[in-house]
């Protein structure tokens, strides 16, 4: 089941955004939903910081470019289908880009179609500054961390870090 | 010389042919998809949803082109390709569809920058001298530009969230006025008053030349929630009011910064009345050069590409069959 968080900020959004990404690993699709101004690519800003992308790359919105990307620790595809019709989502050719990383979708209400997500996230307008942010997903770090690499797999993984707490 | 230009960074198919000569530049033909309602070899009219299937129109818009400008496919000299930024699997529909006209027709092709291309829009109409600074702003694009030259664009500040012609498109949507916003918030802002509204005038107080207009549409959102009465033509004169004040601020920053008289402004907000007169105030006032392409050429088109396309070649940049397209600019910042 869900979690519901409220935030009373920007910066709140943001900091929910990047606790989030902080836990993605390749492969992973998350889909937002939820109407204009409520949070979205605010969120998405903290989603890239969280993934390692870096501070001085600007994380803007997709609505026109409808995919941008960036460089963090595994590339991040952030797509906005605002401007499309549910049919013109299949020209996109979405899902082949899916296995180089990790992809967040703003207005994914207007997917038809699309793999299972790792996270769905609806966001609420509450007020001026408040929102209320609702996360559907499987968020059991044991469970979610990705394969390790090098010859040490038999090892005892390390323990989640930060941003545990923060979700 | 005859320049054909292509252009599918994102929604347009747009192909041109421009002749540049010793006389002088002319557009012999510029065509966007979704404005010609051409016929397609089994009929009809291209609708717009598919003018993000470039594949499907790219080859008959570059024959109507051609038909248009009385030009054969074997008279062109050079191809011209927007190879970036943009949607990569539209980029490549252009990419590959001009890397093969210049293969078979053994002629140069030239790679354009998109956004440089909004710049160079200008000297469809008139060459102007360098350097300049160039503001783009449209859908997609909010950014300011030192042009040293017609290849040397350096990045002086860009938006931070969303593009100012996005805004545009947002607001009109929160006060479901329908689509395409600009032009109906424009409309609706001429009987409008724009002092009884307040709303911000984002990043204005930041010493940089970088836009942020994701604030300006919340703070739409927050009075139309807010159950507070308002006049629609108000709000929408003050909205469009407090974005043409902050795209002149950082305008005029700039060109105090640089010490620089010379302004382009491009993009298909340039399009914009408002945006228009407002800086034509500003050049009266403060003694400056403000020049806007005609807004045929403000808008995505073909053209832009062809006659930056030519200054590439000019420049000796042109690439082989192994050019390749990019989802985002990298222009070097200023200074360093």
């Amino acid at each position: 089941m869900g979690k519901v968080y409220r935030t009373k900020s920007a910066e709140e959004t943001e900091a929910l955004g990047e606790a989030l990404g902080r836990r993605l690993v390749s492969g992973d699709l998350v889909l937002l939903y939820g109407d204009l101004g409520t949070g979205k690519t605010t969120f998405v800003k903290g989603l890239a910081r969280g993934l390692g992308v870096p501070e001085e790359t600007y994380v803007v919105s997709p609505s026109f470019a409808l995919i941008n990307e960036y460089e963090g620790r595994v590339p991040l595809y952030h797509v906005d289908l605002y401007r499309l019709l549910p049919e013109e989502v299949e020209d996109l050719g979405l899902w082949d880009l899916l296995s180089r990383g990790v992809m967040v979708v703003e207005w994914a209400e207007r997917l038809e179609d699309a793999p299972p997500p790792r996270f769905r996230v609806h966001f609420v307008y509450l007020s001026a500054d408040e929102r209320e942010i609702s996360l559907e997903g499987e968020m059991d770090d044991d469970k979610i961390r990705p394969l390790r690499k090098g010859p040490d797999r038999d090892e005892v993984p390390p323990s989640p870090e930060s941003g545990a707490e923060d979700l | 010389m005859l320049v054909l230009g292509i252009e599918s960074s994102c929604d347009e198919t747009a192909v041109a042919v421009v002749e540049v000569g010793k006389k002088g530049l002319s557009v012999r033909s510029s065509l966007v998809a979704s404005q010609v309602a051409f016929h397609r070899p089994f009929g009809g009219i291209v609708p717009e949803i598919a003018s993000r299937k470039h594949v499907e129109v790219i080859y008959a818009l570059c024959q109507e082109a051609l038909r248009e400008a009385r030009v054969e496919l074997s008279a062109i000299d050079l191809l011209a390709v927007t190879n970036g930024p943009g949607l990569v699997g539209s980029l490549v529909v252009g990419v590959s569809f001009a890397k093969a006209l210049a293969y078979g027709l053994n002629k140069s092709l030239s790679p354009v920058d998109h956004v440089k291309a909004h710049s160079l829009a200008i000297f469809l109409e008139k060459p102007i001298e360098f350097p300049f600074i160039s503001l783009v702003v449209s859908g997609g694009h909010t950014a300011l530009f030192l042009v040293k030259s017609p290849t040397e664009h350096y990045l002086l500040g860009q938006t931070r969230d969303d593009a100012a012609g996005e805004a545009f498109d947002k607001v009109a949507k929160l006060l479901d006025l329908g689509y395409p916003g600009g032009p109906l918030i424009s409309r609706l802002a001429e009987t409008g008053e724009a002092s009884k509204i307040d709303l911000p005038r984002p990043m204005l107080d930041s010493p940089d030349l970088d836009f942020s207009f994701s604030g300006l549409k919340t703070a739409v959102l927050n009075l139309v929630r807010s159950g507070r009465a308002f006049m629609v033509h108000d709000l929408c004169a003050a909205f469009e009011t407090a974005v043409c004040e902050v795209l002149m601020e950082k305008s005029r920053r700039a060109l105090k910064q640089l010490g620089l008289k010379r302004l382009v402004v491009s993009g298909g907000v340039a399009a914009n009345r408002r945006l228009r007169e407002s800086f034509a105030k500003l050049a009266e006032t403060e003694g400056l050069e403000v020049y806007f392409p005609p807004p045929v050429y403000c808008t995505d088109n073909a053209a832009m590409v062809a006659i930056a396309g030519y200054y590439e070649f000019m420049a000796g940049n042109t690439a082989d069959l192994k050019l390749d397209v990019y989802a985002r600019s990298q222009f070097p910042r200023y200074p360093g």
